[in-house]
């Protein structure tokens, strides 16, 4: 986990934009690790050992503190993910559009927790692995389908800039269509079967405190996730253009990037940026 | 940096001009005509989709194996042929702009790029009504079992809700999909998962009236959904549609 502010020394100009780059991604990500970690452990000893165990379900119930908070961070993330995209299209900056895809992407992989865990736990409470009467499963699926085509309509630009406007029309219509989704599915699902719990204020207390704590630890992780990719993308670029550097030092052969669905930051190398910036 | 260079005309260019040198009605109008005229002349869009309706009727016939269907069953094939035929004619709808120069040309007018939205989401939306004015009674003949008589005005104010629904998605998916390299494949993919809200709505609030005995209009929360649920995608489709035109 090396932080990416060590790099060879440019201009003092690109030095000190480089420092701020850094300073905005890989700040801070070791005390998010270390916090997020802790939570999780938090998290799951209250599940374990203070949570009482559920009256009917018994020890099964116990996946409501996974596949709960699991749900509510894919979809506050998906959201986020859309308010990233308006910032992006009214800034038009590229860092916006690479938060919103690392946002998305990582609700993606949420939503699929979601929809496991809930097949998990439809299988042992109904016997089923799947039931179209739990609206939340069912509006995950719908919300999982469509998000399922955000790479691939990003891979099918080939333009960087079209490409990142694209996707953020995309993450905003989307990311309006979330709530309005699970609105309509809410309405379809006429409960056939009763609800365990429909929100935390008919929990008793213990259980109360461990579902907060878990959906604490399960945003921290979220956060902490979407960071550690962030700081991943950046340094990749970093090192890219370096090397397209030392290529442009040794003989004139620009180093292509590879085509791919995530969004690149595109660093200028120094002894370029120098003669760019003047532009 | 690039970008920037290749912005700059296009930034100070149309402040030159008057923007909106003409208004939106008018941009508007003369766009549908062009869309309805291209469309009377090449007839790409509209027959190929009523046939293509015609055709999963009789497919439905022998897949389920029924001589006719009511209430839910009927309600259900109807939603799913008309959104199968919507997306054919979602996939066309900006097929000719995009090959023949068509986007170019609307770019380098002074006029609103909203104008394009709204254009071709009525011209969709007039597809789509004369589609079902030909899926409807065929579906009545070949599949329906109970008279659909009494059913019309409340299919109709469903299916007109729905349709609005269906062009303003429609719209938005096709100028997404239209300038990728998949195009044929990521419309569809788009457009069905945003269409799943007015099939909950659309087909409860139809079923009701496509049974024999006690035949009830449609539930006004279903159609307050549907209302609803255009209402806010049509004004984030209006809203976020001026950035896929931008180069």
């Amino acid at each position: 986990m090396e932080s990416p502010s060590r790099h060879p020394a440019g201009s003092p100009d690109v030095k000190h934009r480089r420092g701020d780059a850094a300073a905005m991604y890989g700040k801070g990500l070791r005390t998010l690790s270390v916090s997020a970690v802790i939570a999780m452990a938090v998290a799951l000893g209250l599940v374990f050992f203070y949570a009482p165990l559920e009256a009917e379900q018994g020890f099964l119930q116990k996946i409501f503190y996974v596949h709960v908070p699991l749900a509510i961070v894919a979809l506050c993330g998906f959201v986020l993910g859309g308010l990233l995209a308006i910032q992006h299209l009214r800034t038009r900056d590229p860092r916006w559009d690479m938060r919103s895809y690392v946002v998305i992407h990582m609700s993606l992989i949420f939503a699929l927790g979601t929809l496991i865990t809930g097949s998990i736990w439809a299988k042992g409470s109904w016997g089923h692995w799947w039931v179209w009467s739990e609206p939340t499963l069912v509006s995950f699926l719908i919300i999982f389908l469509l998000y399922a085509t955000y790479q691939p309509l990003r891979f099918a630009i080939e333009d960087p800039e079209r490409q990142a406007r694209y996707a953020s029309v995309f993450a905003i219509t989307a990311g309006a269509f979330v709530p309005l989704n699970y609105i309509a599915v809410n309405l379809s699902t006429a409960y056939v079967h009763p609800r365990v719990f429909s929100n935390t204020s008919n929990l008793p207390a213990p259980m109360a405190l461990t579902f907060l704590v878990s959906l604490a630890a399960m945003a921290l992780l979220f956060a902490t996730l979407c960071k550690y990719e962030l700081t991943a993308k950046h340094a990749r670029a970093q090192v890219r253009a370096l090397r397209r550097r030392l290529a442009a030092d040794s003989a004139d052969a620009p180093v292509r990037a590879p085509r791919s669905a995530a969004p690149a930051l595109h660093h200028v190398a120094p002894a370029r940026a120098a003669g760019r910036s003047a532009l | 940096m690039s970008e920037l260079l290749e912005a700059q005309p296009r930034k100070t260019a149309p402040s030159a001009l008057p923007r909106r040198a003409t208004g939106l009605a008018p941009t508007v109008l003369a766009l549908l005509r062009k869309e309805l005229l291209v469309e009377l002349r090449t007839l790409e869009s509209v027959p190929g989709m009523s046939l293509f309706a015609l055709s999963t009727f009789v497919v439905f016939h022998f897949a389920l194996q029924r001589g006719s269907v009511e209430g839910d069953e009927a309600a259900g094939i109807l939603w799913v042929t008309l959104l199968f035929a919507a997306i054919l004619g979602v996939n066309r709808l900006f097929v000719a702009d995009e090959d023949q120069g068509g986007f170019d040309a609307f770019l380098l007018a002074p006029v609103d790029r909203s104008a394009l939205f709204v254009a071709k989401a009525l011209a969709l939306l007039a597809y789509l009504v004369v589609l079902e004015l030909v899926a409807v009674p065929a579906f009545a003949l070949l599949l329906l079992g109970p008279t659909l008589g009494p059913a019309l005005p409340g299919l109709a104010a469903t299916l007109a809700l729905g349709d609005l629904g269906v062009a303003a998605i429609g719209t938005l998916v096709a100028a997404l999909a239209v300038r990728t390299r998949a195009r044929d494949l990521l419309g569809p993919l788009l457009a069905l998962p945003l269409f799943v809200p007015i099939v909950i709505g659309g087909a409860r609030a139809i079923s009701p009236l496509l049974v024999q005995a006690h035949r009830t209009g449609p539930a006004a929360r279903w159609l307050l959904t549907l209302g609803l649920y255009d209402l806010v995608f049509g004004l984030i489709a209006y809203a976020v549609f001026d950035f896929l035109l931008e180069d």
